[in-house]
């Protein structure tokens, strides 16, 4: 009978593990397939082509120059190795200026013949139309499509991914972003936690520690929304008042919201490495003569250096996956950002405030499983510090 | 000339009286054992000399402990320099998590001292006088976890010796040691005798015998019979002692 129930429990805790393992697997799995087809998706928005004139003889077209030509940036082809020639924009829209209903007939049957009449009347063309409508037609130069370049996405400067007839997919300002919010963050957490921790564990009497530890983990339980609140109420327009900004949403308003979301993680951490110093080492420092302090910074700290720096990775680990209250605070604009009091953008609230307006399966859907992916492995590469650090010093003692 | 002096030592942890009316003199470089059953106070006694019991909250002290005829719980004694003169082993080994080298240097850097030759030379004398020079010379920079139990005693000696106490503290140093590292750590403290006053805690009446010249002991927070060891143990004069010494218990 006993032996019976062993082998049920051993059977049962196999499977669930197991079990998890494998949906972890897939979920990660999940994600990498859905980022990847990113890189298989034109550069043009599906069905579409553009069309130009057949004096035209530039053959490929970035999405950032595609844009440019669109937003009349680029106003003459010479600026891309083409003819001196102006560029003239032409939608499907225009045709309902240029031509009447009866013209183009009742179901568009005709769009495609005028569509190539004006790209073959204009030497500047550049016909953003949808692909049906022009195939046929002859004398008309389509410019060949390409698939999204991973450099292109990698190492873009330029968020766009609504803009049309090209989205541009560049993750730098949103990893900048993230990583200089974290940086800071952590540049203010670090010196208060630590010194919190310090006197929680060391100097604090044990009635007032008893009490504050209590409320300090309190804070962890608080939602991260309530903290966005708190940063969008007092901090955004403290800051705004401080440093006379024209908006207070700013990197630095998300930063000082991470960091006071960081600080209980981080002292509760360190402060309990710090108690697990055992007691003879410190008697041991104070038997020769070092002070509370030296004893402190000298033994104390460097003992459970490994507790407090696990404390503060996962205290990073929660500032660079936060989303709720950095997507309020920090003004979401996606740009490289030069200073902490500009607004940006990080990757979680680039998902959690783009995923809903996008269509499952396209580009701008499978961009932001790219987020995921690359956010996933900021946070390894994180993890795997701590684990290297801790190794480290346990081969150390 | 007495380097150490207790005179009517009442102490309490909170309500908890655990030495009782002590008096003893302490003379110098010599090594005197305090044995006894477990918590008789033999160790709260030591913790007294370098004022360790201060860290226990709800700790309390009547009576006056001097050392070098200084009352050491008198108002205005600074606790630090007081430690620095008073070295202190612990039960088991408690190196710092530093290279050995580091560690020796731990009490000379804490007090002060940035003479890097002076700290060389000092680290070299205390690994010396520990009998730990010879093993140690070529990975000082090495961590001290990385030695042997025996030697991080002898490492953790050296450390307390390195700053010069005029008395050093051994709180039981070598119960959690194999046989072989005791004899080392015993031969050791014969040697170290010539230079500073010992006081030893220690469980082995073995030991007590082996190492020192003055035997205390204690029982039930009492210290029953303070003397010569050889006399403590061949021909005490009460019958407590006669029966710890016999084994009778404890």
């Amino acid at each position: 009978m006993k032996k019976w129930i062993d082998r049920i429990a051993r059977r049962i805790f196999t499977l669930s593990g197991f079990v998890t393992s494998v949906v972890i697997l897939l979920i990660i799995g999940f994600l990498f397939s859905e980022a990847a087809g990113l890189f298989r998706q034109p550069i043009v928005e599906e069905g579409y082509v553009l069309a130009l004139n057949k004096e035209n003889d530039v053959d490929r077209l970035s999405a950032e120059q595609i844009k440019q030509l669109f937003d009349e940036d680029i106003t003459n082809w010479k600026e891309l190795g083409g003819k001196d020639m102006p560029v003239k924009v032409f939608r499907l829209e225009d045709l309902d200026h240029l031509y009447t209903e009866e013209e183009l007939g009742a179901e568009y049957e005709h769009a495609g013949e005028k569509i190539a009449e004006q790209v073959r009347q204009t030497p500047g063309i550049i016909a953003f139309v949808p692909k049906v409508l022009v195939e046929g037609e002859r004398d008309i130069h389509l410019v060949p499509d390409h698939t999204i370049p991973i450099k292109d996405v990698l190492l873009g400067t330029e968020w766009y991914p609504t803009a049309t007839p090209s989205p541009i997919f560049g993750i730098l300002p949103l990893l900048s972003g993230t990583l200089w919010v974290s940086f800071f963050a952590i540049l203010i957490a670090l010196p208060f936690g630590l010194a919190i921790s310090i006197y929680l564990a060391e100097v604090a009497p044990p009635a007032v520690s008893k009490v504050l530890k209590p409320v300090i983990e309190l804070l962890n339980g608080i939602p991260s929304v309530v903290y966005g609140f708190f940063g969008l109420a007092v901090i955004v327009p403290l800051l705004q008042q401080t440093f006379n900004l024209p908006v207070g949403e700013s990197g630095l308003a998300g930063s000082l919201v991470l960091a006071l979301m960081a600080l209980p993680t981080i002292i509760t951490v360190s402060e309990d490495a710090m108690r697990n110093c055992p007691r003879t080492m410190r008697e041991a420092s104070l038997a020769l003569g070092a002070t509370h302090w030296q004893t402190i910074y000298k033994v104390v700290v460097p003992y459970s250096v490994s507790g407090i720096t696990s404390g503060v990775v996962l205290g990073i680990g929660r500032a660079v996956g936060e989303t709720m209250a950095v997507l309020m605070v920090t003004g979401n604009a996606a740009v490289i950002p030069t200073s902490i009091l500009e607004p940006l953008r990080t990757i979680p609230a680039t998902i959690a405030a783009e995923l809903g307006e996008a269509p499952a399966g396209g580009a701008h859907y499978q961009s932001l499983f790219l987020l995921g992916v690359i956010l996933f492995f900021i946070t390894l590469i994180i993890n795997s510090c701590v684990e290297i650090v801790s190794a480290r010093n346990k081969t150390k003692r | 000339m007495n380097k150490i002096e207790a005179k009517n030592v009442d102490f309490y942890y909170g309500t908890f009286h655990a030495l009782k009316g002590i008096n003893i003199t302490i003379p110098n470089n010599e090594v005197v054992a305090f044995i006894g059953p477990s918590g008789c106070g033999k160790s709260t006694f030591l913790r007294l000399f370098n004022r360790m019991n201060d860290l226990i909250p709800g700790a309390r002290l009547t009576g006056q402990v001097l050392i070098d005829g200084q009352d050491i719980y008198e108002k205005g004694v600074d606790v630090d320099v007081l430690r620095r003169g008073v070295g202190m082993v612990f039960q088991r080994p408690n190196p710092f998590p530093k290279s050995i080298f580091e560690n020796v240097a731990y009490g000379l850097r804490v007090n002060g001292i940035k003479d890097k030759d002076f700290i060389r030379q000092r680290v070299e004398e205390a690994l010396t006088s520990a009998a730990l020079w010879n093993e140690v010379k070529d990975k000082l920079k090495e961590s001290a976890y990385a030695l042997s139990g025996g030697q991080q005693q002898r490492l953790c000696i050296a450390r307390a010796m390195a700053v010069q106490p005029s008395v050093l503290l051994m709180d039981e140093p070598a119960s959690a040691l194999d046989p072989i590292s005791t004899a080392k750590i015993e031969e050791l403290i014969c040697e170290l005798s010539s230079q500073t006053t010992i006081v030893i805690v220690t469980h082995s009446m073995q030991q007590a015998a082996r190492v020192s010249n003055k035997t205390a002991f204690f029982y039930l927070g009492e210290m029953v019979e303070y003397g010569e060891t050889k006399k403590i143990f061949t021909n005490p004069e009460k019958e407590a002692t006669q029966n710890y010494i016999t084994g009778r218990f404890g």
